[in-house]
């Protein structure tokens, strides 16, 4: 192991890292804990100027409750989950059908056929704007959550065909040729020996396409506008010129908005750095 | 009906290898050729052309290219900005490493500790760039709070002002990014053969020696996708500008996504030709790196099944 472990070092060190640690935390979150606090101060602090001394008071509900009964919040953070969770589902229906292709056929175009999605995946979203965007238009789904979720699922799907074909190439490949003696048929293949074998490899796709697509901003404004479709990404911006230069609301809304995919990395992290860190050990 | 359905069978029954692989093909690949293989050729196609959008396109030729290259100011401080962009970005690989090496220990709580290291790359690039704009925020702000304590007073606040904006915006698209590379160099040192340390061990290699000659040759891939992510999050820069300055001061920290954007749908007007050629560029200088990342994932593939 490397570093030392600390268990073998002198005491004195081993006692300043244990207060090294939460120090550390402490500087590296500071930010967020600043903004955690600002979203229970009384708006009277701000005009006061006491910006980071202690709150004068706890106003966690009011300023809370404000986000979500006198705006717009909840609708946007709606649109969200019709857009994440659509998204998330058609991401994994495409892409284990294509990872399985690719993952255990042999067949001219295979390699190929998998850079394509690979490279896609790296373009910058910019070459891609004006036609999606036009493309879009012409379905009649610009500013719907439909021609987001469109776009996502499409897009998305070069990353997981890449994440999915590699699981499904580490499987035992015995097991699918002796389905193949004993005769079954190809898609029985798929359904019921490769599926369930990929439970791990879904579980960690959910939760990163749930974080990227709740996260993502740029398709945000350039296929929606208005509270009617656009998600909360988007929405933290018309909020914050509703209350401009309130810091406290902006600060709940921001949390509000931040926090699904926080819950989600909290609730499934094995699986969420599994998938982030795949291919980082060979 | 009833004498084809027969053959048909038998024909994909006799086929059955070769056609399955692109039936479960077909609907992603044309999903993904419709929204992101054919839109790339498209945008090259409308570089070529003056367009509102709207109405119809008119043939221009390499015009738009030629406004660009030739002494367009926006273009160029854009192209500079996304230059610093890709260098400064890559300080979150050092910084990952550093913080996965503090961290790479097994006492009491360190998941959680590892856990909220990580957490800033959760939360998104929106929520991160407010952040940073209020702990920026002149006067009133804690980072110009702290640096006053110090004696340093940046004029007009570290966004305000155009020597130091970019700078800013970089440092806060830093905090996640260095998240994502500790957590990859986590998993990598978890995979560190305890077998070759210790020999080195044994052989009086220790410290920096050992980091440098033992431990980062084996974090190779772990490099690797750190460089991947770190090259496409730097040239990817949008959210943070958009939300921290909206391009300004005095257009001081566009890049060339964000300047894209505005040249094609902004107040600014719709001009999609031009637009489309900002984006060729970017691709342009994307795509050195994309044939680099392909040649090298290449490499891998050649070996055997």
């Amino acid at each position: 192991m490397f570093p030392k472990p600390i268990e073998k070092s002198s005491r004195s060190w081993q006692i300043t890292y244990q207060m090294l640690l939460p120090v550390a935390l402490i500087v590296w979150l500071l930010p967020l804990i600043a903004v955690a606090i600002f979203s229970i101060k009384p708006d009277a602090d701000f005009v006061n100027g006491n910006y980071w001394g202690l709150p004068s008071s706890f106003e966690f509900f009011t300023n809370y409750g404000k986000v979500f009964f006198e705006s717009d919040m909840p609708r946007y953070l709606w649109n969200s989950v019709l857009i994440t969770v659509p998204t998330v589902i058609g991401c994994i229906i495409l892409s284990s059908m294509t990872g399985f292709a690719l993952g255990v056929y042999k067949f001219r175009g295979n390699l190929l056929t998998f850079f394509m999605f690979i490279a896609g995946n790296f373009v910058p979203f910019q070459i891609l704007m004006v036609p999606v965007r036009d493309l879009t238009l012409s379905l009649n789904l610009y500013d719907t959550k439909l021609g987001l979720v469109l776009f996502h699922v499409a897009f998305q799907t070069g990353f997981c065909t890449l994440f999915m074909r590699n699981f499904i190439r580490a499987l035992p490949f015995p097991l699918i040729e002796a389905a193949r003696v004993e005769g079954v048929a190809e898609w029985r293949i798929f359904v019921f020996i490769v599926l369930p074998l990929m439970k791990p490899a879904l579980a960690a796709l959910s939760v990163l396409i749930f974080t990227f697509i709740w996260n993502d901003y740029f398709w945000a404004i350039v296929l929606t506008q208005g509270p009617d479709s656009q998600p909360v990404t988007a929405g933290i911006t018309s909020f914050n010129s509703q209350f401009r230069a309130a810091y406290h609301l902006m600060s709940a809304g921001s949390i509000v908005a931040a926090l699904p995919p926080v819950i989600m990395f909290f609730a499934m992290q094995k699986h969420f750095i599994a998938g982030l860190t795949l291919g980082a050990v060979k | 009906m009833a004498t084809a359905t027969p053959t048909t069978r038998s024909w994909y029954k006799r086929n059955e290898i070769a056609v399955t692989p692109w039936l479960f093909l077909l609907p992603g690949v044309l999903f993904f050729a419709l929204y992101v293989i054919f839109p790339i050729f498209q945008s090259f196609w409308i570089s070529f052309h003056e367009w509102d959008g709207l109405g119809e396109k008119t043939w221009v030729g390499t015009a738009n290219y030629e406004r660009l290259l030739g002494g367009d100011r926006k273009f160029e401080t854009s192209f500079w900005n996304n230059i610093k962009w890709l260098i400064l970005y890559l300080l979150a690989i050092p910084m990952g490493l550093s913080i996965s090496l503090f961290l790479n220990q097994t006492v009491r709580g360190i998941r959680l500790y590892k856990s909220l290291f990580f957490f800033p790359f959760v939360i998104s690039q929106v929520v991160v760039g407010l952040v940073f704009s209020w702990f920026y925020l002149p006067n009133d702000g804690l980072f110009d709070v702290i640096t006053g304590l110090v004696g340093i007073d940046v004029r007009g606040g570290i966004l305000g002002n155009p020597n130091t904006a970019t700078y800013g915006i970089i440092a806060a698209g830093l905090w996640p990014q260095t998240a994502y590379c500790m957590i990859l160099y986590l998993t990598g040192l978890n995979a560190v053969d305890p077998e070759q340390v210790e020999a080195a061990r044994l052989d009086g290699a220790k410290g920096h020696k050992m980091l440098w000659y033992v431990i980062i040759p084996q974090l190779k891939p772990a490099t690797f996708i750190a460089f991947v992510v770190t090259i496409i999050g730097a040239l990817r820069s949008f959210d943070f500008i958009a939300v921290m300055t909206n391009g300004g001061p005095f257009g001081s920290t566009r890049v060339l996504s964000f300047y894209m954007f505005e040249e094609s749908l902004s107040e600014f007007g719709f001009r999609m030709g031009y637009g489309a050629a900002i984006a060729v560029v970017l691709f342009c200088l994307m795509l050195i790196f994309i044939t680099y990342f392909l040649w090298s994932m290449y490499q891998d593939e050649k070996g055997p099944r």
